[in-house]
């Protein structure tokens, strides 16, 4: 009879080389569906929310359900959004990411409508006076000037979505969630501790790269004294 | 799924909740309600126990900023659920609801933090140049004047942390922690759409009526306490 083996793995130990290296599928394939769920889920929110933003800032009516609504969904906890959503999309990946969508929503509509509202009244006057149409204003004036604001707004929603993602492990699509789950249920310290601080790094890695696209976009917010 | 089965659904998840028997007992509404409002308010009260005093001073003498605003961000960027996970696997683990008691905190004390230093340092520093030069002393300052004119900053703290906690408190089901998510994760393990529907809408309509009446408290203070709408 064979010993069992007597490494990190067998003493259940938090930190464990061997559990990387024996479960690096796992981890990659956990660490993919995280990424896809989270980018999907943001994009998604961000085509919504900007003809939102924009239907707030420019119809007096729209502001406050719009605003109403997104606070109210922001509210709700995420078990319970994926849960209200179950007779909808039933036990499937749209599921986590409608209920991301909804939140990454709320992040941005707020941060995007925020910085339509910051550009000073002056320089949309400035702009009407060198002839600028309205849709022109849009593009080349207001847009560029909220950019700042909305993307502190998508950075935000960004890390939110990574560490969201992984409460759709009650459905089974839950990305390193699914891995912390698991690990859970078996007790299995070495899981849970890698798949969380790789959630950790995701979040970490989304919002540095969001940053520098964010000082790309806007090289003008750099040259203050 | 067809528009039939969602509305069969919502009609079951009604029936659930309108049968009396499933309000009683152990794992009844009442019971996981009480739990959860339970958690909800002590971890609130030990978590601004914690937060405030630290905020207020570090706020009042201006330092520590970095660490007290960066703190939300990092609050945001670690899962709750990784972190009941993990606390469920260290030795705390064995102390019945401990793990999600300390889960919650953590996740209380940032926005707590950050907006009761923001608040401490928005104060108009004219307003703090006419206190000293009346004489005040450094803790006259402190809680007469600056703690005042941080009030709406600080309760808009409080609002946001009290929901972070309702829904921490859900979260603690997955990890096997008492309160209203218990329904929902009994439903999923029963495969019962309408349970887990019914659960969900308890969750969300508690959590709506603790921001609303934080919402309803603020229209209530005199004008000058009043904070933003939201944070």
């Amino acid at each position: 009879m064979t010993a069992p083996p007597d490494d990190c793995l067998a003493r259940n130990e938090w930190l464990c080389g061997a559990y990387l290296s024996s479960r690096r599928e796992i981890l990659w394939d956990a660490t993919v569906q995280h990424l896809q769920l989270t980018v999907v889920s943001v994009l998604i929110g961000l085509a919504l929310a900007v003809p939102l933003a924009l239907a707030a800032r420019h119809r007096r009516w729209a502001a406050g359900p719009v605003l109403g609504v997104t606070t109210i969904l922001y509210t709700v906890p995420s078990l319970a959004m994926f849960s209200l959503l179950l007779p909808v999309y039933g036990l499937s990946a749209s599921l986590v990411v409608a209920g991301l969508v909804l939140y990454s929503l709320t992040l941005l509509v707020r941060n995007i409508l925020a910085g339509l509202r910051a550009v000073p009244e002056e320089t949309r006057q400035a702009a009407r006076g060198m002839g600028y149409g309205p849709l022109r204003l849009l593009l080349a004036v207001e847009l560029p000037l909220a950019l700042p604001a909305a993307m502190a707004g998508l950075r935000i929603a960004t890390v939110s979505a990574v560490s969201l993602v992984t409460v759709g492990a009650i459905v089974g699509y839950g990305g390193l969630g699914n891995l912390i789950y698991s690990g859970m249920n078996t007790y299995f310290k070495a899981q849970v501790l890698t798949a969380s601080v790789l959630c950790v790094v995701i979040a970490v890695v989304a919002d540095l790269l969001l940053l520098l696209v964010q000082r790309l976009l806007t090289p003008w917010t750099r040259r203050q004294p | 799924m067809d528009p039939e089965t969602a509305v069969n659904t919502l009609a079951d998840a009604w029936s659930w909740l309108t049968t009396s028997a499933n309000w009683s007992g152990d794992g009844g509404i009442w019971n996981r309600l009480g739990q959860h409002l339970f958690l909800t308010v002590v971890c609130l009260l030990i978590s601004c126990l914690i937060a405030l005093p630290v905020a207020v001073v570090l706020g009042h003498l201006g330092k520590g900023g970095a660490l007290a605003v960066n703190l939300s961000n990092i609050g945001r960027a670690v899962p709750t659920f990784a972190v009941l996970v993990l606390l469920l696997l260290t030795p705390i683990g064995g102390y019945g609801e401990w793990p999600t008691i300390i889960a919650l905190v953590l996740f209380a004390v940032p926005p707590l933090l950050t907006n009761a230093y923001v608040g401490m340092r928005e104060v108009d520093r004219d307003v703090v140049r006419a206190a000293r030069g009346m004489g005040m002393t450094g803790g006259q300052l402190m809680l007469g004047v600056e703690v005042p004119l941080a009030l709406p900053l600080i309760l808009t703290g409080v609002r946001i942390a009290a929901v972070q906690l309702v829904a921490t408190a859900t979260l603690a089901a997955l990890a096997g922690g008492g309160g209203l998510g218990r329904i929902i994760t009994a439903g999923f393990n029963l495969a019962s759409t309408a349970q887990v529907v019914a659960g969900a809408v308890l969750v969300a309509a508690f959590a709506l009526i603790v921001e609303g009446l934080f919402e309803a408290g603020r229209l209530l203070v005199p004008g000058r306490f009043r904070g933003g709408g939201s944070g």
